[in-house]
């Protein structure tokens, strides 16, 4: 077990090597930073002394090195376009991602789950035709197009909420601002919330719809009701406690894709979050940004991964013994 | 003549003919797919043609005569007085050609990387497979994304405009061929340890015959239905990128640039220049998709997880 973990904390190190790798690569070879760094009066000594400064002249092995360590201790260059460091500008951003983020994944676990639990209690029916069907259609659209939709029914035509920003903002403790505690920031948030849990949603309500059919031909909820329970005691207190596990662990690992999707519905909504950063760095080809964002999002990603892996060692005890999954 | 029949009388026309879903879904499909090679002769317009283009029809509403030239556009025009009919139908060339593109480009190199990784096994497979599970991390559209900005900086800015296409190509391509080669690979194992291979080794064929006119044959179905998956998600995500600024230039709009210009004009009451090429993109999505589907469930392969 124990080599089943130092094997994954390993593997997990070397992705992000992998992407550390990639993301020097950026660096050291779109565009020269000299250019960047230096005005057109310069002299090749100029160049050669900022070379020498810059360590442009060290081994190749050796500057990966130096932008590992300037990386790992938040340094990950100045923005091309802002002048400001690249990582203050992620950290000034990252809150209204994470808030919209936690917003939308809660909104598709408990919407998810409800209609998933519901759809397979009811497995015929009206409601049930209706929400399965919606949800196939829901998945084909494009998330952009779900977020225009949204916009044009309840911004433009109805007037009930905004369709773009995020509204007010409160600053809490140091660096943190939040929209969640006024009424502009919440209404704001509604509509971008529903469009990035939308897919998510759906997928939650897929995956409980049929784990719960599985659970409810089990035998021991067939015994539970030869023994004259009630149908809302077997199917709350007996089924869907064993269809939410593996949910969970799905849940977990969509969190990544919500940081991810986000990019899409922020730019829909004009939300000033590191989505939005990420694509204007990558329309301006904003080197600096963009490793910062990728370096940023590959830490979650594979931290995410990694603690989802641990879970599942935690829940399913047939991952302990010998051989390892893979 | 007897292929043709034998092609009419397979399982798969079969299942074909009794699925209306399938035979609507690939008449739209074909129907689309002909009208945007056909472009150029069906257009009333070419939209790309500065000569034809008149700014006083901009925003004319669709099948009114325009308040100042009186010419009638079936769709209406945008702010340029470009017809939104033909800016729809050239751009769903490009949506297509770039779909069709990255598909192939990806599949190439799926195909190719888990035919590879099943018959070299040991090292190699798993150096293959490695890199897969890693890029499977990420969100595809995020590898795109990340693809496209790399590429983007790596090209010269004057020729930007017109590499966006390929740099497209390649970016949804690239984060797309891991699909392939996992059921490629899981396929192909199963082919390589059949007899036929052993047969083949002991007579003397290469390596490289035997993977490409032996193995690779037997595992073509399934990648047909990841192909045609595929090109409904290579569609919207070309859509996406354009949509988000990150893909096809103005210059040359696809579906996606199309709806991006449109969305500015949702609040000006201009409905026509948003509404066509989003029921546009989305009638082609979801008819390659119903078809995947169709393909998938016809076919009945294994697809990987």
């Amino acid at each position: 077990m124990i080599s089943y973990i130092v094997k994954r904390a390993l593997q997990s190190v070397l992705v992000l090597l992998a992407v550390g790798f990639v993301a020097f690569g950026m660096f050291r070879f779109i565009g020269d930073p000299i250019d960047n760094m230096l005005g057109q009066e310069r002299t090749d000594a100029d160049i050669e002394r900022l070379r020498e400064i810059l360590g442009l002249n060290d081994p190749f092995l050796v500057q990966y090195w130096n932008f590992l360590k300037g990386a790992l201790q938040g340094d990950m260059g100045v923005s091309f376009r802002q002048g400001r460091p690249a990582l203050d500008i992620i950290l000034d951003r990252l809150p209204a991602t994470l808030e919209l983020a936690m917003v939308s994944a809660t909104f598709a676990m408990v919407v998810g789950i409800f209609l998933g639990i519901y759809t397979a209690i009811n497995r015929k029916g009206p409601i049930t035709n209706f929400i399965l069907t919606t949800s196939l259609i829901g998945v084909s659209l494009p998330t952009f197009l779900i977020g225009i939709l949204l916009i044009y029914l309840f911004a433009v035509e109805l007037k009930w909420l905004p369709s773009f920003g995020r509204g007010d903002v409160v600053p809490v403790g140091d660096w943190w601002t939040t929209g969640l505690l006024t009424a502009s920031g919440l209404k704001s948030l509604i509509l971008p919330a529903i469009t990035l849990g939308l897919y998510q949603m759906t997928l939650i309500m897929r995956l409980v719809r049929s784990e719960m059919s599985e659970v409810l031909r089990q035998d021991y909820i067939r015994f539970a009701r030869a023994r004259g329970l009630k149908e809302r005691a077997i199917n709350f207190r007996h089924a869907v406690k064993n269809t939410l596990i593996p949910v969970i662990t799905v849940a977990g690992l969509q969190i990544g894709s919500i940081i991810a999707f986000s990019i899409i519905t922020e730019t829909v909504f004009q939300w000033p979050g590191v989505g939005l950063l990420f694509i204007d760095s990558v329309q301006f080809v904003d080197i600096p940004v963009m490793a910062s964002y990728l370096m940023m999002i590959s830490v979650m990603f594979v931290g995410i991964n990694f603690i989802v892996d641990m879970a599942y060692l935690a829940i399913d005890p047939r991952l302990r013994g010998g051989k390892g999954g893979n | 003549m007897d292929s043709v029949k034998r092609a009419f009388d397979s399982d798969l026309a079969w299942s074909f003919r009794h699925s209306p879903v399938a035979i609507l879904s690939a008449t739209v499909a074909l129907l689309l797919i002909l009208a945007a090679v056909c472009a150029p002769l069906i257009a009333p317009y070419n939209p790309f043609d500065p000569a034809s283009l008149n700014l006083m029809n901009g925003f004319s509403r669709p099948m009114e005569p325009n308040a100042f030239t009186g010419d009638s556009f079936l769709l209406g025009t945008d702010d340029q007085g470009r017809d939104v009919l033909s800016t729809i139908l050239y751009g769903m060339r490009i949506s297509l050609f770039v779909g069709f593109a990255a598909v192939v480009f990806a599949m190439i190199i799926g195909v190719v990387a888990g035919l590879v990784a099943a018959y070299a096994g040991g090292r190699v497979d798993a150096i293959i497979m490695r890199i897969a599970d890693v890029q499977l991390t990420f969100p595809s559209i995020l590898v795109a994304m990340l693809i496209f900005g790399i590429a983007k900086g790596f090209t010269p800015v004057h020729l930007r405009d017109q590499m966006a296409i390929w740099v497209l190509i390649i970016s949804i391509g690239l984060s797309d061929w891991v699909q392939f080669a996992r059921v490629v690979r899981g396929a192909a194992l199963v082919e390589k340890s059949k007899e036929y291979v052993e047969a083949a080794i002991l007579i003397g064929r290469g390596p490289i015959a035997i993977i490409f006119r032996h193995i690779l044959p037997n595992v073509l179905s399934p990648v047909l239905v990841i192909a045609t998956i595929s090109l409904a998600l290579a569609i919207i995500a070309e859509a996406t990128l354009s949509f988000l600024g990150v893909g096809a230039p103005p210059t040359r709009p696809s579906l996606g640039t199309l709806i991006r210009i449109g969305q500015g004009y949702l609040f000006s009451g201009e409905w026509w220049i948003l509404l066509f090429p989003s029921l546009t993109l989305l009638l082609l999505a979801l008819s390659v998709n119903l078809l995947g589907d169709w393909l998938r469930d016809a076919l009945n392969p294994k697809l990987g997880d």
